[in-house]
């Protein structure tokens, strides 16, 4: 199906993506071309047919409930933007 | 010495013909003075290398030497690589140096291998030509006005120019398979949840697999003993015996059942390349092998679900980066809103944005079951089909591309164009078969694969067959003309 530049910008903002101005039409054009093509399965009969998740329709394995883990912060948040007393920061968001 | 296979190095290693740190000098040695033509590498790590190999050196001394001990290998920038630059090809990641390693790599470095470096490829994996790469395309040594394929480019550019003897790759729709076909090198495809995904960047979670890359099928048997096996850090890693897969290698071929699916051969495919590849099926009929069509059906299905599949994975994969715990974050965000749409406006490039927005849009409420539901079902006819066509013959062959090598540039304007590249390599990620890429001829002076797919954990066949085809043939020693001594 063809997009329209309001769905491209919807879906950006969905997708917390910010698109430029002079980028909408392009991707306009190019999402739409991509949907014509998977939209090719429409003609297919899948009625009855299982969908499958998993190759090898594995099942989630579990493993016991007990701590595994070390703590790692300091090392983990040595890549971190921006950090402070071992908290993440971000810009305000309550006033 | 740049000439040699993995099991030629591991010889003269043992042998005391060379030192692992002179084998490393000398490959950090090509490495800087040739890549600038390939760009193949995006992190050389010069340091760890010249460590590893002393240590390894060491315990050769010591007699504590194992098959790998000392033998070096570049990584895909897609692995994490403790202490080292893991950028998956994207600014996103650009400063990330990673915390730990993945699970693949650890097992190399306990192997007491020699890690050289950090492949180029396609940004988070998502290209057929590694031409979505931050760091710029990585270029087939064959022809370096072409691309080398991709995800995996970079890796099949280092091993056809002679820079690395061996490398790791990964393949979601054919990302291992591609890239060794256009570069004229050896690549496999292992069965999904054969290696460990942890530690390798996420790009479509059900479909990723991890897999060796080099210039010879017996090399690969090397190096997939190392990296198959069960991790409990992978859920969907399989707990399954891991086979010798260099005892079986050289098993006969006679009697073995191979198909040829008839829509492989179809209007899609440049005549030239049908050509090497039934030239190749006829060398194994010299070997023994019985030959006869087969169907599937369901082929043409593939692109399609595959392009609504991996998106919509990737989507979910991706929201992991926000600018906030690790990775690219844009300058001066006014709100959090805008920290993350700039974030990630700023650090993802054109295609892995385009497939974000694909897979965002799949997924959205009112869509799925229109998109990602039927995907999955198309997704089942395409497994069963090959089901089918297994339950018949013991192998499947055909073409791993439609065409050899494009020009840089040709094909990045039409997203849809470049999909089609995958054509014959997305159904085998759908189904989570194992599959090869072996080099079977070349058409005007650029090197032609030919796809050997078997069934669930067949790796130990595919290797076996390859490698008796590499012995009664010699495509895979070429090399192309412009590598230096």
């Amino acid at each position: 199906m063809a997009l329209e530049r309001s769905d491209v910008e919807k879906i950006a903002h969905l997708a917390r993506l910010q698109i430029r101005e002079d980028e909408v039409p392009g991707y306009t054009q190019t999402l739409s071309d991509i949907l014509a093509l998977v939209d090719q399965l429409q003609a297919t009969d899948t009625t009855d047919v299982e969908p499958m998740a998993h190759p090898l329709d594995a099942v989630q394995r579990l493993r016991a409930d007990v701590v595994s883990e070390t703590n790692q912060r300091e090392q983990l948040q040595s890549v971190a933007p921006a950090v402070e007393n071992g908290l993440f920061l971000v810009p305000r968001v309550i006033e | 010495m740049f000439d040699k296979t993995l099991a030629e190095l591991a010889g003269g290693l043992a042998a005391g013909d060379f030192s692992s740190l002179e084998l490393t000098e000398s490959c950090l040695s090509r490495i800087k003075s040739q890549d600038a033509a390939y760009n193949s590498f995006i992190t050389v790590t010069e340091e760890l290398a010249l460590g590893q190999a002393r240590a390894a050196d060491s315990l050769r001394a010591a007699g504590k030497a194992g098959m790998f001990t000392g033998l070096p290998l570049a990584h895909k920038d897609i692995f994490c690589t403790q202490g080292v630059r893991t950028s998956c090809a994207s600014r996103m990641l650009d400063n990330f140096i990673a915390p730990y390693d993945a699970t693949l790599v650890r097992k190399f470095n306990e192997a007491g291998a020699v890690t050289l470096g950090k492949t180029n490829m396609d940004e988070f994996a998502m290209g057929s030509s590694n031409e979505s790469s931050f760091y710029g395309p990585s270029r087939n040594p064959w022809d370096t006005d072409r691309v080398p394929g991709g995800s995996s480019g970079g890796s099949a550019a280092a091993i056809a120019a002679r820079l690395v003897p061996a490398a790791t790759g990964t393949d979601t729709g054919g990302s291992i398979r591609q890239p060794a076909a256009l570069c004229g090198i050896t690549g496999l495809k292992p069965t999904y949840g054969r290696v460990s995904r942890y530690g390798m960047i996420a790009f479509a979670s059900s479909l990723d697999q991890a897999g060796p890359m080099a210039r010879t099928a017996e090399d690969a048997a090397l190096m997939l003993k190392v990296m198959a096996g069960f991790d409990p850090m992978d859920s969907t890693c399989v707990e399954q015996d891991v086979p010798d897969y260099s005892a079986s290698l050289n098993d006969s071929l006679e009697g073995l059942r191979i198909g040829l699916p008839k829509e492989y051969f179809a209007d899609n495919l440049n005549p030239a390349i049908a050509e090497q590849v039934q030239n190749a099926v006829r060398e194994f009929e010299k070997l023994g092998a019985t030959v006869k069509e087969i169907s599937l059906p369901n082929t043409a299905l593939a692109v399609p679900a595959y392009y609504i599949i991996a998106p919509a994975e990737a989507s979910t994969n991706l929201s992991r980066f926000d600018g906030v715990r690790y990775g690219y974050r844009c300058d001066n965000p006014v709100d959090l809103e805008d920290l993350y749409k700039r974030s990630r406006g700023e650090g993802f490039g054109d295609e892995v944005k385009r497939r974000i927005m694909v897979g965002t849009y799949a997924l959205s409420a009112g869509y799925y079951d229109a998109y990602y539901r039927k995907a999955q079902q198309a997704r089942r006819l395409i497994q069963q089909d090959f089901i089918q066509a297994l339950s018949e013959v013991d192998v499947i062959m055909g073409p791993t591309t439609p065409q050899p090598a494009f020009r840089i540039g040709e094909k990045t304007s039409d997203p849809v164009q470049m999909y089609m590249e995958d054509i014959y390599t997305l159904a085998l990620n759908l189904a989570g078969l194992p599959g090869m890429s072996v080099p079977c001829g070349q058409v005007q002076g650029l090197p032609v694969g030919l796809q050997i797919i078997g069934n669930y954990f067949a790796e130990a066949k595919l290797l076996n067959v390859a490698h008796r085809f590499q012995q009664a043939t010699d495509w895979h020693t070429q090399a192309p003309a412009s590598i230096k001594g």
